[in-house]
């Protein structure tokens, strides 16, 4: 059974029909990149997999339950997701330790020296373990993004979400977080990633989805849907991506 | 005026240190003349305190010595002043959070609530909160809803009901006066706790609910601590307001109040101003108290925010006050 099952999602904002039947699965274990374009729908089919939107229609499965069903306990499904946000969105007020332990407390109940103990080995596992006292204002954006990842792991999710990582980062810090998610990635986290790192995309992913418009062009291994896209307009976004300073001929 | 004296020579450079600045520093004349008139405007304040016979200020501090006076300014000043504070912050951040829900009938309720408690003049209201209990001749009770008329309907004899309040014992004097001024600061409040709900990041709540926090959680854990650093300084505006606003007491009436108290010592001795005096002595020293509060409330609440070590932020002593 797929970790996650979408199927036929559709979203729209106001008039804006932003999904157009989106249907895919991850698989537990598989790491899958998502490309395309800006304004493509890839935030929102992310935001979608834990209801940060409602579509309109179609279903989220995860786990085999249907988390678009309002009966579900969305809480609950939402624990065994954890979200990595482009603008980190730490809780500013909290220190670094407080920021993984509070979820922790709060939603599963852990007592206090358990949610210390497990903030603070995924601290380590991002490798930010002297940094427990500060407060996320002290930290670069790169150290601010890998404590994000580690309140996310520290709720002990199935899969994890990122939204572009990186994008919000100076190039000179988008290393480090690349690098611990490739960690993950080899821990066996399932990972759905909105990226525009194609190298990152090339090695780590088990799969990559290119969506434009709405709907997925293409999905398959990185070295065809990178190395030789079958699609005119997979073509045309890494063309742009993968060289930023080329002029189309008009 | 001269300046002579304040003259600096740029010539101390000497020519081995090339680059020294030939900065002269800016004078400013005005700002001397500005603290002259001012010393001068101090002594004459000074003067007119210690020499005029009209304030006599034995009086002054016989008469807050009172312990009628000492009472007003506990119970009628700042007890009424906490409490209406609990009442309007608590009631306020409700109606906030009730103004920015997604239900319409929470959202309207808070804001007939605002709009009805905004349009009375506190004075008009604290009268009226001495009158109600005409409203409720037959006390206050606590049960079933129209328990006659269902007993009634039901052919049954006797009444639903669990535990009853005498109307006039509650709308009267200081509990009154609290229920009225809580009610008042509440609609101001909901505004203030709103603007500082809304000041705060949406990402912050999306963040919280992808790690699971239930909507209320959300709102007490990531959403309101943050919102406090933009709640907390108008609050204490409020809180500085609410304290003077107690002497509207007078209005339900509530005669165990501090001005009441020291206007009916005055009118026996025939001394008005020293009475003034003395008020405005107690109103200075209970503001100035609340402004210490404020500053260490500030600080509690600007944590994290700022780049600086949140512990290096602070200031020698209590003086930002
Ligand atoms: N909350 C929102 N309200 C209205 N429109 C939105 C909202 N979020 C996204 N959109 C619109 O949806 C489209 C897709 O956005 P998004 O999913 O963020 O694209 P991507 O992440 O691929 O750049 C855009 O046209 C954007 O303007
Ligand atoms: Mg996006």
């Amino acid at each position: 059974m797929a970790l996650v099952e979408i199927k036929n999602l559709h979203k729209s904002f106001g008039s804006n029909h932003v999904l157009r039947g989106i249907d895919f699965t991850v698989e537990q274990g598989e790491v899958v990149c998502v490309i395309g374009p800006s304004g493509s729908g890839k935030s929102t089919l992310l935001r979608c997999v834990n209801l940060l939107e409602k579509p309109q229609q179609g279903q989220v499965i995860v786990r085999g339950e249907d988390i678009t069903d309002p009966d579900c306990h969305l809480d609950a499904a939402r624990q065994q997701i954890g979200m990595v946000f482009q603008q980190f969105n730490l809780f500013p007020h909290l220190s670094v330790l407080a920021n993984c332990t509070v979820a922790q407390r709060t939603v599963l109940k852990r007592g206090p020296q358990d949610a210390d103990r497990i903030a603070r080995a995924n601290l380590e596992r991002v490798g930010l373990s002297d940094k427990i006292d500060a407060y996320p204002a002290q930290l670069s954006g790169g150290q601010q993004q890998r404590v994000a990842i580690a309140r996310a792991l520290s709720m002990d999710p199935a899969l994890m979400l990122f939204d572009e990582p990186t994008s919000a980062l100076d190039p000179e810090l988008v290393g480090d977080v690349l690098t611990v998610m490739r960690k993950l990635a080899l821990d066996g986290m399932t990972m759905l990633v909105v990226t525009h790192e194609m190298a990152f995309a090339r090695e780590v992913a088990d799969r990559v989805v290119f969506m434009d418009a709405g709907v997925i062009v293409e999905q398959g291994p990185p070295a065809d849907v990178i190395g030789s896209p079958t699609e005119e307009r997979t073509r045309t976004f890494l063309r742009r991506v993968l060289d930023p300073t080329h002029v189309e001929p008009s | 005026m001269s300046t002579d004296a304040t003259e600096t020579r740029p010539t101390d450079a000497s020519p081995d240190r090339p680059g020294a600045i030939n900065a002269v520093p800016v004078r400013h004349p005005g700002r001397w003349i500005a603290i002259a008139v001012i010393v001068i405007l101090a002594a004459m304040l000074l003067h007119l305190l210690l020499s005029n016979k009209a304030f006599d200020w034995r009086f002054v501090f016989q008469a807050m010595n009172q312990q009628p006076v000492i009472n007003g300014f506990i119970k009628g000043t700042l007890l009424v002043t906490v409490l209406s504070m609990i009442i309007g912050v608590g009631g306020g951040v409700v109606l906030a959070v009730m103004r920015l829900s997604d239900n319409p009938i929470l959202a309207g309720v808070s804001w007939v609530f605002t709009w009805f408690f905004r349009s009375i003049p506190r004075y008009i209201l604290l009268f009226t909160m001495g009158t109600l209990g005409i409203l409720f001749q037959q006390g206050i009770a606590f049960g079933v809803p129209f328990d006659w008329k269902i007993i009634d309907w039901l052919g049954l004899s006797g009444d639903w009901r669990f535990y009853t309040l005498d109307a006039n014992q509650i709308f009267t004097g200081i509990v009154a006066g609290v229920i009225g001024l809580g009610l008042s600061e509440a609609a101001y409040m909901a505004e203030i706790a709103r603007a500082g709900i809304m000041s705060v990041d949406p990402g912050q709540a999306e963040a919280a609910e992808a790690l699971g926090m239930s909507s209320g959680k959300v709102m007490r854990r990531v959403v309101l601590p943050q919102a406090m650093r933009v709640i907390v300084p108008p609050t204490g505006n409020e809180t500085i307001a609410m304290l003077k606003d107690t002497s509207l007491l007078l209005a339900v009436p509530v005669i165990g109040e501090l001005f009441y108290q020291l206007q009916s010592i005055g009118s026996t001795y025939y001394k008005t101003f020293p009475i003034a005096v003395a008020a405005t002595l107690y109103y200075l020293a209970a503001t100035s108290v609340l402004m210490v509060g404020q500053y260490f409330l500030e600080r509690h609440f600007g944590r994290g925010f700022g780049t600086k070590a949140p512990r290096a932020a602070r200031p020698a002593g209590a003086g930002g006050a």
